[in-house]
């Protein structure tokens, strides 16, 4: 019973924690892109890795100002948006989800290389950016925190508060936006992008719009994350990550503004639930170490991930909130 | 340029060798077996066999003659710590290979160490002509390449013209033919050739099991294209992750074909394993070819493909067309994961990478067009490896990828595809 009440409280903190404000923010994006606008982004995880590296290659290496790493990783994603905006918007959908992947993929490969270590250290990754940004933090970083039975060091309570903040700005923006005309635009050419042209509106800058402003929000992730774990490193920006933030905006409901932030508190709960009760079962010897092993475990969450995201679109594709008639699921 | 050295070494503990500090406590031990060993290899020659080396102690009497073995490796065990001088008999290097420096080293052993042994080898390329064979050994390398990355994509590219899903999970068919051939060839002491045709009917059986399990009940409850693309996502994910449970995560070689010597062939220099794959791919790639123009079920694919309505209406039975495809694109995936696997090792991951560069060879060729994808993948395979002729190495996939991206602004219909295919 102990057990189960320790791994509750394992999976509160992830729940609640900077993973899960990073994984919100990469599913707001998405969902500007596509929930609302019907974008097929793949590669939102390269726009969080432009934002994390943003941060680390300004201040590490370049030994600039926080705040103009900050600058640096939004414009970074601004032109990551643009450019593979540019030849794929006009093309069927599928066209930019298999560019946005590939240069998501061809990104990280760039950045863990040996020619591009002089900038981003290769592998082996940056640390040590993220001191200006804690010191901002009103109360001591260096003393641990109780909160609801769960453990928090003074720095990783700050960068959860602001990222809970970034979140709270995100979603306001979002329902503004979408109850403006220029949502309204979004959502028709999701749903009839013809209809729309015929009316006079240029659907092609629309829809670069939506795509530049869910990067900005996934950069805005990446930043968060980074400054969380204190390092930033390719690896950590793997494109399974991307398809996480898909499966929890679906979760929680597309083309709603609260759904993708629902989605991804819930996600994370229930992985590290799963996480933790699995080895605890491994532990004690419930699940024998031959079917099983502990090391397995952080790969098993990603089969969950996928059949998870196989089950729901099949039989509940507008997931906790959504509507079934604005989930945009189908192709022209 | 740079084919260049290798004698190399291994040795018990090269940590040890790297940290004095380490060292020196490990000396007041009781001293095993002091020795030097080291292994004769370049690149294109693969392991050298049959080389004489000499040991000798530093006052020039002699340890031991060994001859280096068949994987290349030599060792003398020695009679203590001290300087020994390692001396190799130049006369017994194959053709082409010759000595960039002196044909001597001396090294000092340390109480219980095992020491390795470096001499530079030349393979010889650079004086045989510098640039032009570099250039041609390029093309080469990447038409085997392109021709793997087309086995692989024609089954994605007539699965998207057939039922109109761009599968992201076509990459783990890739996978499971590599894995499965590596399970019955190293775990079930099978020869490599049974296995993977046994891999290839692995194959063909998760393709089926794909199109009936999954895709064509979907098809029936009229799930849209992007619903499906992500659902092919998901199971993408889930197969792969489930392949790094079972594989894990390192990579491995087949147990057969290792380490062959390369064949020089003038021009370009190439193993007998890399040679036979290439032939292989391209008969596989000539029958399919064939099978597609002159057969009844190759003529109802492709008509499948140019119209899914007419055909229907034709008489044709397009569900049985569609398996027919998911069963021999998953085959012909399962045999590119196999000869991927025996030039590149096998590895979880290793058909998600090979995906992206199918989808910029089908972009290439034509989304929906069988001849689109062989040409674009070779095209593909080609640019990526030709590409280190002025990139790096570790970056010359990201080549390819932004060749992909390139095309798309170029000429999105690819090079055998119709415009209206665009939308």
């Amino acid at each position: 019973m102990g057990e189960l009440v320790d791994a509750l409280a394992v999976a509160l903190k992830a729940g609640l924690g900077f993973q899960a404000v990073f994984l919100a923010l990469l599913a707001i994006g998405i969902n500007v892109q596509f929930g609302y606008a019907g974008l097929l982004n793949f590669g939102q995880i390269a726009f969080a890795m432009l934002g994390g590296y943003g941060i680390a290659v300004s201040v590490s290496q370049w030994g600039l100002n926080f705040w103009v790493g900050v600058a640096v990783g939004i414009l970074a994603a601004v032109v990551l948006a643009l450019l593979l905006g540019l030849p794929t918007l006009r093309l069927r959908a599928d066209y930019l989800a298999i560019a946005t992947i590939a240069a998501a993929e061809g990104l990280r490969l760039l950045f863990r290389s040996v020619s591009a270590t002089p900038v981003t250290n290769g592998t082996r990754g940056l640390s040590g950016f993220n001191a200006d940004f804690v010191a901002l933090a009103p109360w001591d970083t260096a003393r641990r925190y109780g909160i609801l039975g769960t453990r928090w060091s003074g720095a990783e309570l700050w960068v959860t508060v602001v990222g809970w903040l970034l979140v709270a700005l995100s979603c306001l923006l979002i329902w503004l936006l979408v109850r403006s005309p220029w949502g309204r635009v979004v959502k028709s050419i999701r749903e009839d992008e013809d209809a729309v042209r015929s009316l006079g509106k240029n659907v092609y800058v629309y829809k670069m719009q939506a795509l530049v402003l869910g990067g900005v929000l996934g950069s805005l992730g990446g930043m968060v994350y980074a400054l969380g774990t204190a390092s930033a490193n390719p690896d950590q920006y793997q494109n399974a990550n991307t398809f996480l933030a898909y499966a929890a905006l679906i979760l929680g409901g597309a083309a709603r503004v609260l759904g993708p932030v629902v989605g991804a508190m819930l996600m994370f709960f229930i992985i590290q639930f799963a996480d933790t009760g699995l080895r605890t079962l491994i532990g004690n010897g419930v699940i024998p170490e031959d079917l099983l092993s502990a090391t397995d475990v952080a790969q098993l969450r990603f089969v969950l991930i996928g059949l998870g995201l196989m089950l729901l679109l099949v039989f509940r594709p507008q997931g906790i909130f959504g509507d079934r008639r604005e989930v945009m699921l189908d192709a022209r | 340029m740079l084919l260049r050295l290798i004698l190399l070494t291994v040795l018990g503990g090269l940590a040890l060798a790297l940290a004095p500090g380490a060292a020196s406590a490990q000396t007041q031990e009781p001293a095993a077996t002091e020795q030097v060993s080291g292994t004769l290899r370049t690149n294109a020659s693969g392991p050298i066999e049959g080389v004489e080396v000499v040991v000798t102690t530093a006052a020039g009497a002699e340890v031991e003659t060994v001859e280096t073995d068949d994987n290349g490796q030599w060792a003398v065990p020695l009679p203590g710590p001290g300087q020994y001088t390692v001396t190799i008999d130049a006369d017994d290097l194959p053709d082409g290979v010759v000595l960039t420096g002196e044909n001597t080293r001396t090294v000092t052993v340390d109480a219980g160490r095992n020491q390795g042994v470096i001499i530079a080898l030349s393979d010889g390329s650079r004086e045989a002509g510098g640039g032009t064979v570099r250039w041609v050994q390029l093309l080469v390398e990447g038409l085997r390449f392109g021709l793997l990355i087309a086995m692989a994509a024609v089954g994605l590219s007539l699965i998207f013209g057939t039922t109109g899903l761009t599968n992201f999970a076509h990459g783990e068919l890739v996978t499971i033919g590599a894995i499965a051939a590596w399970f019955i060839n190293v775990q079930g002491g099978v020869p490599l050739v049974p296995a993977a045709l046994i891999a290839m009917v692995i194959g063909a059986g998760v393709g089926a099991l794909n199109e009936l399990a999954i895709w064509r009940p979907l098809r029936r409850r009229g799930t849209g294209l992007v619903a499906a693309l992500v659902i092919s996502i998901g199971l993408s994910l889930l197969l792969r992750y489930l392949y790094q449970i079972i594989f894990g995560g390192g990579s491995e070689a087949y147990a057969d074909y290792r380490g062959q010597r390369a064949v020089d062939y003038g021009l370009f220099r190439m193993t007998n394993a890399d040679l036979s794959s290439i032939v292989i791919a391209l008969v596989v790639l000539l029958l399919v070819a064939v099978m597609l123009q002159r057969t009844k079920i190759g003529k109802a694919m492709r008509a499948v493909s140019d119209n899914r309505d007419l055909a229907a209406s034709s008489g044709i039975n397009v569900n049985r067309v569609i398996l027919v495809v998911w069963m021999m694109g998953g085959a012909l995936a399962a045999l590119g994961g196999v000869l991927l696997g025996l030039s590149d090792e096998v590895q979880w991951d290793m058909g998600f990478r090979l995906l992206l560069l199918m989808f910029a060879g089908v972009t290439l060729g034509g989304l929906g067009t069988a001849y689109g994808a062989l040409v674009g993948s070779i095209v593909v395979g080609v640019f990526v490896q030709m590409s280190t002729l002025v990139i790096p190495n570790d970056v010359k996939y990201v080549g390819g990828l932004l060749l992909l991206i390139v095309i798309l602004i170029v000429r999105p219909q690819g090079i055998l595809g119709s415009r209206v295919r665009v939308g």
